[in-house]
Parts: structure tokens; C-alpha cells; sequence
């Protein structure tokens, strides 16, 4: 790996790295990438997170969704646990809640391919701060 | 068409299931099943203005909805198009009614800034913090700023130690910063001890990252180029992302050698704790790191002069560390826009006990309990009443129903006769008897203290006992004032922060509780009926109809009585287990 030898390289990576993330969530043509994240902490994990993305993982490749299952820490909805976020191409990001793998086949069969959201839905309440 | 409805439990208490099946009937009769879906949700965490209703994709939110109005916003917005207005949020600081969801951030009581990357981000990959701007503030701070600047920023931001001192951290440095040494060290104290607590444990499983740069930073402004992060070892998971996110940094040479061509070393290497309370106090902590008895030492001198193997050392909470780089990134003058006038900035904290939305949240200082309880928190769990919450863990105080409103910070909290701590909240309902959750605390310090000095052990040890004869309906009138002069006592003379903390829960449940405590010792009675020494089980005469289930059910044969006759319980037998009262089909036993 490069070493990052001054605050001007960094930012050229920022930038290079944000447009990736960017190519990723909108992808180049709609529906192209799912992107999925799983709340991972040590207690989405007691909870049965890993499972869950395991089988988001497995299943997405199965049924020929172009995804990307990443890993993520506490989104700090403990009493919900698992969590995950669904964030389809051009859409606003969803936080799932209480996702064992049957409620992950309902997310994908429903939320994912056809865009019906499912039981479940966490609303985000709390403001992100722009850095 | 998408309908969310609110399946918080405070709008389920107030009706959303009976407004679900009625969009439901409505939709289904309009013929529109196939086009409008009607989903159930969390808690929005606006639970006062509740039931709410959001409308998608054009975010309409409705909040107050009753059954009643289920009929015309069907009718008008699904059908027509049209906004219910007078269902619409009105702004409370113009009176303005807001349409759109995605205007009312106000209506958010959280602020995430030291969890900004919290469930964001991928922690095991260091390209994501840098996409979110990370480690640019240690590459700003080495090329434009000199230590001094850089320390007057964070004492500008006003920010406070998050561990429980609220000590101002820009202070902090500077002291460390003015002690010539040959070496000196940075520690990032991640001993996270608290019951109930866990908000270090999620920053570091969450967004590693943020507490290598401002350690880093820490580092650049004190002269240190050695950081430690002492961690407890039951911290598996925090403990592997750790050094997964410390590889990666060296590999990008954001730690190690001239950073960023600057010329600044640092380097950070773990530290694990045994998992010891006490070794949350900072000098507790750096003779545990040193190969040493986790046992605190007299201050002065302070750590900043005398630390870690003898050299000038800054210790810093995890939360802390956390909110650094964004404050250098951001500004003091942002930082210090939030929060109240002498506490700045938001806290996590770790809601738990009995609330419903257990969990992490982060929320500008000054935010009041009501807000947090009722509305984040989504109120009481089974619509019991709200009793108390403990906060600063076995060193803090209760906050009570007297408290609600008020804002929450380090200097109203003290006064409240509790402290901030690190942010463990626990919640307790009218079921929860006061003098056994200050047994509880009593029992984990008498555990966890070190033995060093006299009040401490011996006295804890005491307190201890006094509650567990009042718990057991042995205490006296003396007793009590005993526990209060033995508390005070501790108090003044323990030897660290422990011992000087450990009585908090006895004299605040005493102050705020007295009336409990007088029922232990002169009626020999548990209000909330939690201590079993002073219940008895009854079986009610008049309601008894001889089923047997309760004597079939007793694992200790402790209920005798003939079939269709009333029974009765011989209390020298009954264990109280409560097995007796689940069988009953008539509620004809009782506690008393």
C-alpha cells in the first residue's frame, strides 16, 4: 500500500475513495447495486447479525441481485437488533429492524426487487452532522 | 404508494394498531391494495406528538392521526393528492405548518457527532473513515497549526472529559504539554466498566479510526510520539478492529514515521486490561499498564507530570478522543454552539433498564430526562411509571420524576446529587425498590474495590451489610443514620475516585427515597414488593375456589387445602416464587 505522504495526497484520496463509495450506493445505470449494511457490533452479533449477513450474502448471489453486503458498527438501535440498511440505487437509504434471515428473504424478495417496503422499518431520529 | 405507521410503543398505546386495520378496510374497499402499501415501523422518537403517519415518496408527515381520520386521508391524500393540512406538523418556533418530513430535522432530539461513523461505515476498512473525511484533521492540524494552536482550539471548543470528571480537555493537554520530557505518552483509557454501559465499546467497534487521529493529534499537541490504549480484555471484538485499523493506518503511514511529511512521529499499541473497576481511574490504569497491582496513588502528582513508567502522560476517555477530530475539522465556535454554558457539545449515552427503545443515543448536553426518556427512549416499558433513572454508573446518583426537565450536564447533574459518569443511563420503573438497587450498586464496589485503603474496603463492606439487613426487614432507626454518617465518611476519606463515589446511590436514594427506606425498617414492608424477606403470599379466601392448580404447581409442597375449598399457604415453607401466582386462574393469591 501507498503511504500517504501529505494532507494534499490525502484529499486527492478522500476524493477517490467518496467517488467509489458514490459509483457503489447510485451505481451507473438504476438498479444495478444493492447496497446492504449490517450492523455488526458485539451486540448485533449476539444477536444473530452475522447469520443475517451470511445469508444476505449467499442469497443475493442466488437470486442475481448485484449487491454489496458490507459490515458496519452499532447503529444503536440495541432493543431491534439484528439492524440492517438497505439502500437502493437513487433512493434514500432504510434501516430494518429485528431481522432474522426469514424477515431477510421478505427485505429481499419485497423491499429489494420490487421496491415494497416491509414491517419492520426503523426511522432515523437523529441528525448527521456534515463533516 | 407507501403508508408508514408509527409502531413505537407509545403510538401503539394510543391507537396506531386500530389505525393500520382501518387504512387497511379503506384501502381495500377503495380497491387500491395493489398500489398502496400500509407498513408498521419503530419508534419515530416523537412519541409526544403521536400517532404519526408518513406518507411515501412524497414524506408527508402527519402526526396526532386518530382512527377517525384514517377515512380522509385516504380519501384526500392517497386518491386526490391532496394534504390533510390540519393533520401537518406545526413548527413551534413560527407556527409554520411542515409538509415535508425531511424538513423537520429540528423535531430530532439526537446530534451524532462522536458516533457520526457509528453504523456508517465499514470500521475494518480505513478507506471509508477517509472518505468521510478522516484523518484529515491530524493532516490539517500538522500543517497549519503549531501544538499551542491547536490545544487553544479544543480549549475554545469547551470540550470535557466524556469518561466522568468532565475535566476540560484542552486544560488537560496544555498541563501535559508544559512538562519537559524526554518521552511522554498519550493513553486512551477504554476500560469501560460501568454496569450498563457501553458506548466506548461501540465507538471502537463502530469507527476505530477517530481515536487513532486524535490520539495522534493528542500526541502532536502534548509531544508525545508513544500511545496506549488500555482496553479490557473482555472487549474481543473492539480489541480486533483495533489492530486491524492500526495496520491499516501504519500501512498508509498515518501512524508511524514523519506523518503525512511532516516530521511528527507516533505510534499506538494496545494495553488489555483484566477487566478490574478500578482500573478505570487513571493512576489505577497506568500502574496496571505498567506491570503494577491495578491500585490507584495519591494525586499529586498528577499523570500530567508523572505517569506512565515515571514520564509526563495525558490520559483521555474513548468518547472524548472521538469528538476531537471533528472539532479541529469543524471549529471551536461549532462545537461550542451546542450544548449549555458550560458543558458543550452532545453525549452518548447507554440506555437501558426499563425503557423501550433500549440503546445507544447521542444528544446535545442540555437536553432534559423527559426528552430523553419519553420521547428518544420511547417511554417506560409496559406503561409503568417512570421511577428513576441511575446515571454514573455505581458512582452516580438517582435522577427522579422531580428531575424530568431538568437539563442534563455536568454541573446540573451534580448538583441533582448524581454526575454524568460515562454515559450509562439505567431506567427504573415503580416496580424497581430503591434500596436494593443501592444495594445492588454497594455489592458491585464492595467487589470491585481494590483493598487499598481502609474506608473503602472495610467501609463499603459495611454499608453493605446495613442494606442487607433493611432489605431483609432487620434494620433499625440507627442503622439508618449509621448509613448516612458511614457514607459521608467514605466519602471524605477514601483514598481514589471509587471509594470518594462508592455511597452516591445510598445518599441520593436516601435523599430521594427516604419514604422507602422508613418502610423497610419501622413497617417491615417493600413498597415495590421486590425484597422477598418482607413478602408474604396469601391466598385470598373469597376468590380461592379449590382448584389445587397452585398446590400441584408449588416445588416446595408449601400450599395444603381440599379440592373446592379454599387453601393456604405456610409461609415458614414457601420459598416465594411467585410459581403459585402464574397458575392461578382466579387471582386469588396475593403478596403482602
Amino acid at each position: 500500500m501507498a503511504k500517504i505522504k501529505s494532507l494534499d495526497d490525502l484529499r486527492v484520496m478522500k476524493e477517490s475513495f467518496q467517488s467509489k463509495i458514490n459509483l457503489r450506493e447510485k451505481g451507473e445505470n438504476p438498479g444495478s447495486h444493492v447496497q446492504i449494511k449490517v450492523a455488526m457490533a458485539t451486540c448485533g452479533i449476539a444477536s444473530g447479525a452475522k447469520t443475517v449477513m451470511e445469508f444476505m450474502m449467499e442469497e443475493l448471489e442466488k437470486r442475481g441481485i448485484e449487491s454489496v453486503v458490507t459490515q458496519t458498527g452499532c447503529m444503536g438501535y440495541c432493543y431491534a437488533e439484528p439492524t440492517i440498511e438497505v439502500k437502493l440505487p437513487g433512493q434514500e437509504p432504510v434501516v430494518f429492524g429485528y431481522v432474522d434471515t426469514k424477515k431477510a428473504d421478505e427485505i429481499i424478495e419485497k423491499y429489494i426487487k420490487n421496491g415494497e417496503l416491509v414491517e419492520g422499518i426503523i426511522p432515523m431520529n437523529y441528525e448527521t452532522i456534515d463533516n | 404508494m407507501h403508508l408508514l405507521v408509527c409502531g413505537g410503543t407509545g403510538c401503539r398505546a394510543s391507537a396506531s394498531d386500530s389505525i393500520i386495520e382501518k387504512f387497511k378496510t379503506e384501502i381495500a374497499a377503495k380497491g387500491l391494495e395493489n398500489d398502496v402499501q400500509v407498513i408498521l415501523t419503530g419508534c419515530f422518537g416523537f412519541c409526544e406528538k403521536g400517532p404519526i403517519v408518513k406518507v411515501l415518496p412524497d414524506n408527508t408527515f402527519y402526526t396526532q392521526v386518530k382512527p377517525e381520520d384514517v377515512a380522509e386521508i385516504v380519501a384526500e391524500h392517497v386518491i386526490k393528492g391532496r394534504k390533510v393540512n390540519r393533520l401537518l406538523y406545526i413548527d413551534p418556533t413560527n407556527q409554520e405548518k411542515i409538509s415535508d418530513a425531511k424538513h423537520m430535522g429540528f423535531y430530532r432530539k439526537q446530534i451524532r457527532i462522536a458516533l457520526r461513523n457509528c453504523g456508517v461505515i465499514n470500521p475494518e476498512n480505513v478507506d471509508e473513515y477517509i472518505a468521510r473525511d478522516g484523518y484529515h484533521a491530524i493532516g490539517k492540524v500538522l500543517k497549519e497549526y503549531t501544538p499551542a494552536q491547536t490545544i487553544d482550539i479544543i480549549k475554545k471548543s469547551g470540550l470535557r472529559g466524556r469518561g466522568g470528571g468532565g475535566f476540560p480537555t484542552g486544560l488537560k493537554w496544555e498541563i501535559a504539554s508544559k512538562n519537559a520530557a524526554d518521552q511522554k505518552y498519550v493513553v486512551c483509557n477504554a476500560d469501560e466498566g460501568d454496569p450498563g454501559a457501553f458506548m466506548d465499546r461501540s465507538v471502537l467497534e463502530g469507527d476505530p479510526h477517530s481515536v487513532l487521529e486524535a490520539m495522534a493529534i493528542c500526541g502532536y499537541c502534548i509531544g508525545a510520539t508513544q500511545g496506549v490504549i488500555y482496553i479490557r480484555a473482555e472487549y474481543p471484538l473492539a480489541i480486533t478492529r483495533l489492530k486491524i485499523a492500526i495496520k491499516q493506518a501504519r500501512e498508509y503511514g498515518l501512524l508511524g514515521k514523519d506523518i503525512m511529511g511532516s516530521g511528527f512521529d507516533f505510534d499506538i499499541t494496545l494495553r488489555y486490561g483484566a477487566g478490574a473497576f478500578v482500573c478505570g481511574e487513571e493512576t489505577s490504569l497506568i500502574h496496571s499498564m505498567e506491570g503494577l497491582r491495578g491500585e490507584p496513588t495519591n494525586k499529586p502528582p498528577f499523570p500530567a507530570e508523572s505517569g506512565y513508567l515515571g514520564k509526563p502522560t495525558n490520559v483521555n476517555n474513548v468518547e472524548t478522543f472521538a469528538s476531537v477530530p471533528v472539532i479541529i475539522l469543524k471549529g471551536a465556535d461549532w462545537f461550542s454552539s451546542i450544548g449549555t454554558e458550560k458543558s458543550k457539545g452532545t453525549k452518548v449515552f447507554a440506555l437501558a433498564g426499563k425503557i423501550n427503545n433500549v440503546g445507544l443515543i447521542e444528544v446535545p448536553m442540555g437536553t432534559t430526562l423527559r426528552e430523553v426518556i419519553f420521547e428518544i427512549g420511547g417511554g417506560i416499558k409496559n406503561g409503568k411509571k417512570f421511577k428513576a433513572a441511575q446515571t454514573g454508573g455505581p458512582s452516580g446518583g438517582c435522577l427522579t420524576e422531580k428531575h424530568l426537565d431538568t437539563p442534563i450536564d455536568f454541573d446540573n447533574l451534580i448538583a441533582a446529587g448524581s454526575m454524568m459518569g460515562s454515559g450509562g443511563m439505567i431506567v427504573m420503573d415503580e416496580d424497581d425498590c430503591m434500596v436494593s438497587i443501592a444495594k445492588f450498586f454497594l455489592e458491585f464496589t464492595v467487589e470491585e474495590s481494590c483493598g487499598k485503603c481502609a474506608p473503602c474496603r472495610i467501609g463499603n463492606k459495611r454499608l453493605y451489610e446495613i442494606l442487607e439487613r433493611i432489605t431483609n426487614g432487620e434494620g433499625t432507626m440507627e442503622e439508618l443514620e449509621r448509613l448516612r454518617n458511614l457514607s459521608l465518611v467514605i466519602k471524605d476519606t477514601s483514598l481514589c475516585g471509587l471509594g470518594q463515589t462508592s455511597p452516591n446511590p445510598v445518599l441520593s436514594t436516601m435523599d430521594n427515597f427516604y419514604n422507602e427506606y422508613l418502610a423497610h425498617v419501622n413497617d417491615k414492608k417493600c413498597p415495590a414488593g421486590q425484597c422477598k424477606s418482607l413478602m408474604k403470599y396469601v391466598v385470598e379466601p373469597e376468590a380461592c375456589v379449590g382448584c389445587t392448580a397452585c398446590a400441584r404447581n408449588c416445588p416446595v409442597n408449601a400450599i395444603s387445602g381440599e379440592r373446592k375449598k379454599p387453601h393456604l399457604i405456610d409461609t415458614a415453607i414457601c420459598i416465594k416464587c411467585g410459581a403459585c401466582i402464574e397458575k392461578c386462574k382466579f387471582n386469588a393469591i396475593s403478596i403482602k
